[in-house]
């Protein structure tokens, strides 16, 4: 790789002096002229009939100007699957789903009508718990599944409550396992829990009288937002306009679509009229959308050379209501289900279950952390019962050039090396060349693998101009949610066009009646595809630059040169000014050639193909690898079961870091949310009337500045991705991955103690010491973490196809026990 | 019921009618269209409103407008500009302690208050001050360096000026 000048530093981000200034505008910042306020009514059951909805007594409230019901637009969006109306209609599924919205002059002349909604609910049994829910003659959350429009990739199981179930076969699972010396089973579980952005989500939109739809959201993808709200509403693209302002933080919980057509539909109903729609901090924790929850059951069979030769996993993620996004975290989960390591003979099940819980949808990692919980205490616990070293038993097994995914699909020198994240956390934090131990003080590590999960055609685009200064204008719609891209997207510009960074402008609020298509601002795709996208745009722009130029110079395009905003010919030295080009250039005589220089570049992933649909088998089912790992040192506190982490190091194979301040800000960043949901997140909802507990920050603690961990260091691996720009692949998500597993494994290594349910706090530390020391006062068995040593029966044939019984292997799913 | 009040907001004298339910965050948004200061929860959880009312750091949201008669409010959009950046700003731009950026204004107003009063705080009164300020993006790290960082630069600065 040849020496890169700005790509590589770590420049100042390019929306910072707007952020540090306050003048960054938010879509709460926006002001519309006579702009109405709305409130939504939802439903206090998490799973009833609506027998009606009346809004008589609403309307008669001084103030509102409009009300929407579910009868008024019934019609269903979603985006893999469409199971979701705006409104409910003749039924709600989880406590918070939208039953009716008004919109009135003031936010408190909207809340005073909405107490005044009466509707009539008869009550239906509730599923709220995964396991229950995929028993055969469960009560149905979605009678009318098999009526839904569906991707094609995407597979319900009509007439029960299974929304996609991706399976995974590879090699001879049963046969390799009835070999095997040793076998484990283990049952991990991992709640729902909330991305909580600092900015709440929120929408306004606009219906003018032409009939012209304008949309202002806090959305992650302008693009996918129209697209939806266009099939939702039955609409041509071209009159609906999707903007985004600068958005406050996203996490996946703004992907796809969410507020937006509840405010086109009252936008609907009051003609010309501005309405603002925005989720309270409390409606934002359960009413907006969640992180799916998981049961993830495992089995390992292990050779007598300590190798992994067949892995079972059984994921059964808990999708809430709709699946709407929630289905695609399914697949994900499935074809990445044995995450960092080689595993040649799996049985792999990811299950999509309809609960009446909160929504699910794409969160940091997609999946990934959720499975990394599970997938990674297992080969600790596995390690320690073999009683080999756990850095020593994953570097054994993990993924690597020529080993295979479980999927089938065969690494290359170019897919990234986790075994040398593994080698440099382990360096760092002396896992191996440990000296004598502390009471209550250990280590741990865990790994980490993520690929963007997107449709295979999933676009990016940019649209490149000069200004009459020669300042580069870029328009991109990929969104900066804080991660840097707009800053990245500049660099690779700088880079390509050698301009210094001050010389380029990146337009990053898009509004897409004007800016370039992109598919949607998630799966840590975007300095890849908008990086690629600008690195085209820029070999355009300079071959139009070198066409004007080689005129002007009386030079052959072959000896020109771009550098220091000058066309230089190599030969005679002689130049001209890109600002004398970049709108025509004018010969002294007068006449003008070219004209001003733009152009637009996109970037869709190459040679994607479909998994098979039976065993998921698939030569190249995404488009990169991010590995990476993580370690812990960490001592708990016996009296209070209060962890304290001393540091946690993290490496990862970007392949190329852009920009080290911005990656290490994504690290520290990912870190300290993983810490929050390894210890302390967890949207509690009540397992008899399905209502959230701790909907406020109050009850739902994330990290504080007192919660980081005492040190955190980031180290970066650089194998080029070949088909990254200048070989960097994606980073954003994959720092929250393993957070969680290695301060479990930490903790074990500190006090002999496994956690399995997330997240560890510390009245279940405390509990679990407790335990321990009871066991071992009576003289028992001295590790209760390994009392789920068992070796399973071969499994049975799987004749039967319903995915609820196809459980070779007699594991039964069980629920946390550490509870 | 509406009370008059006069307040100082960034050394300027506003005059406004408000109602006694109005708070000091709606004031300065909705009133005078200063929106650096964000509503995050609304309910003094998350800091995001963080604004300086007579120099100590106030959750915008849990104080009334009606209160603020004869006092003195400060908020980012009076803490400095392009070319005439406060250190607390260039720092934060130097250190990478901006992401989403939504939280940035109430860090930089409790960081603000904290230095006035305390120049050379340790990691943990660093932390302690900000733990009412929540910020998802970032893990802290590089906020807690960049205040460490502009609190050197305001110490030199004060003693030149003291000099």
């Amino acid at each position: 790789m040849s020496q890169t000048k700005i790509v590589g530093t770590s420049v100042p981000r390019v929306d910072g002096l707007e952020k540090v200034t306050g003048a960054a505008l938010y879509t709460g910042d926006l002001k519309f002229p006579r702009m109405l306020y709305a409130e939504v009514v939802r439903s206090p059951h998490a799973h009833a009939k609506v027998l009606a909805v009346r809004v008589d007594k609403a309307l008669k409230v001084p103030g509102v100007r409009a009300v929407a019901t579910g009868r008024d637009f019934p019609f269903h969006t979603g985006i893999y699957m469409r199971d979701q109306t705006i409104f409910a209609i003749d039924r709600v599924r989880f406590v918070g789903d939208p039953v009716a919205a008004l919109a009135a002059e003031t936010p408190e002349a909207a809340h005073e009508a909405a107490q005044l909604v009466e509707v009539d609910y008869e009550p239906l049994p509730a599923i709220l718990d995964v396991v229950e829910g995929i028993k055969p003659g469960a009560p149905l959350v979605h009678p009318d599944l098999g009526k839904y429009y569906v991707e094609s990739f995407i597979t319900p199981k009509p007439g029960t409550n299974i929304c996609n179930h991706l399976k995974v076969r590879k090699g001879d699972y049963e046969g390799a396992l009835a070999k095997c010396a040793h076998v484990f089973e283990n049952t991990f579980t991992v709640p729902q829990v909330q991305h909580v952005p600092m900015e709440p989500h929120i929408s306004v939109a606009r219906v003018d009288l032409s009939g012209k739809v304008e949309v202002h959201t806090s959305a992650q993808s302008p693009f996918t937002v129209r697209h939806l709200l266009c099939h939702c509403f039955n609409l041509p693209h071209g009159d609906v306009e999707v903007v985004v302002p600068t958005v406050g933080g996203g996490f996946g919980g703004k992907a796809g679509i969410n507020l937006e057509p509840i405010a086109v539909a009252l936008a609907m109903k009051a003609p010309g009229r501005p309405v603002r729609v925005a989720a309270t901090r409390a409606e934002e924790f359960y009413a907006t959308v969640v992180r799916q929850g998981l049961t993830a059951t495992l089995v390992t069979g292990v050779d007598k050379k300590n190798k992994v030769q067949a892995q079972k996993m059984y994921y059964l993620w808990d999708c809430g209501g709709y699946g709407g996004y929630g289905v695609n975290v399914v697949r994900a989960a499935g074809y990445t289900c044995g995450g960092a390591y080689h595993f040649p003979n799996v049985w792999g099940d990811s299950i999509g279950v309809y609960t009446n819980k909160p929504v699910g949808s794409a969160y940091r990692g997609f999946g990934m952390q959720e499975i990394h919980w599970a997938l990674e205490q297992q080969m600790d616990r596995v390690a320690h019962e073999l009683r080999i070293d756990p850095v020593e038993f994953r570097l054994l097994n993990c993924l690597g050039p020529k080993k295979t995914t479980v999927t089938g699909q065969l690494l290359e020198k170019s897919s990234g090396r986790v075994d040398k994240c593994i080698e440099k956390v382990d360096e760092v934090l002396k896992l191996r060349a440990r000296g004598k131990k502390k009471p209550f003080h250990g280590k741990g590590i865990a790994c980490a693998v993520k690929a963007p999960a997107m449709p295979n055609n999933a676009a990016s685009s940019v649209i490149m101009k000069f200004a009459e200064d020669e300042m580069l204008e870029i328009l991109i719609s990929g969104i900066d949610i804080g991660q840097g891209l707009a800053t990245v997207a500049a660099q690779y510009a700088a880079e390509a066009l050698d301009l210094p960074m001050e010389r380029i402008r990146v337009r990053m609020r898009p509004r897409t009646d004007f800016s370039p298509y992109d598919w949607q601002t998630v799966a840590s795709r975007q300095t890849w595809a908008t990086g690629n996208a600008v690195l085209r745009g820029c070999e355009d722009l300079k071959r139009q630059l070198f066409e004007v130029g080689a005129q002007a110079l009386g030079a052959p395009v072959s000896r020109l040169e771009l550098k220091d905003r000058k066309v230089i010919d190599k030969k005679t030295k002689k130049s001209v000014p890109l600002a004398a080009i970049v709108v025509g250039y004018q010969f002294p005589d007068g006449h003008t050639i070219g004209g001003p220089v733009a152009t637009s570049a996109h970037h869709v992933p190459d040679g994607l193909l479909f998994l098979h649909p039976e065993t998921s088998q698939c030569s190249k089912p995404v488009a990169k690898w991010t590995f990476g790992a993580q370690g812990v040192e960490l001592t708990v506190d016996p009296e209070t079961g209060n962890l304290r982490i001393e540091r946690l190091v993290a490496c990862y194979d970007v392949g190329k870091a852009v920009n080290p301040g911005l990656i290490k800000g994504q690290t520290f960043g990912g870190i300290v949310q993983g810490v929050g949901t390894g210890v302390m997140e967890e949207l509690v909802i009540d397992g008899k009337d399905g209502r959230p507990r701790n909907a406020s920050l109050m009850d739902y603690k994330i990290p504080t500045a007192l919660d980081i961990p005492d040190k955190m260091e980031a180290f970066y691996v650089e194998t080029p991705q070949l088909d990254g720009p200048l070989g960097a692949r994606g980073i954003g998500e994959h720092t929250m991955i393993p957070t969680p597993a290695a301060i479990a494994n930490a903790l074990y290594d500190a006090c002999g103690i496994r956690i399995d349910s997330m997240p560890i706090t510390a009245e279940k530390v405390l509990k679990a010491l407790k335990e321990k020391q009871r066991r071992e006062k009576e003289g028992e068995d001295v590790q209760p973490a390994a009392a789920s040593v068992a070796k399973v029966r071969p499994p049975a044939r799987a004749t039967r196809r319903e995915a609820g019984r196809e459980r070779p292997g007699g594991v039964r799913a069980r629920r946390g026990r550490a509870k | 019921m509406r009370h008059t009040i006069t307040v100082r907001v960034n050394g300027v004298e506003e005059r406004h009618e408000v109602d006694a339910n109005q708070t000091l965050l709606s004031f300065l948004r909705d009133t005078l269209n200063l929106t650096g200061a964000k509503q995050g929860c609304n309910e003094g959880e998350c800091g995001s409103c963080m604004v300086l009312l007579d120099g100590k750091a106030v959750n915008g949201c849990l104080t009334l407008a009606a209160e603020l008669d004869g006092h003195e409010v400060a908020t980012i959009e009076g803490l400095g500009q392009a070319g005439a950046l406060h250190p607390l700003q260039s720092a934060f731009l130097k250190h990478h302690a901006v992401q989403c950026g939504f939280c940035t204004p109430g860090v930089v107003m409790t960081s603000l208050a904290l230095l006035q009063e305390n120049p050379k705080p340790t990691e943990l009164q660093l932390k302690t001050a900000l733990a009412g300020n929540l910020c998802r993006c970032t893990g802290y790290r590089q906020i807690l360096d960049a205040i460490q960082d502009a609190a050197k630069t305001m110490r030199a600065q004060s003693k030149r000026r003291t000099a």
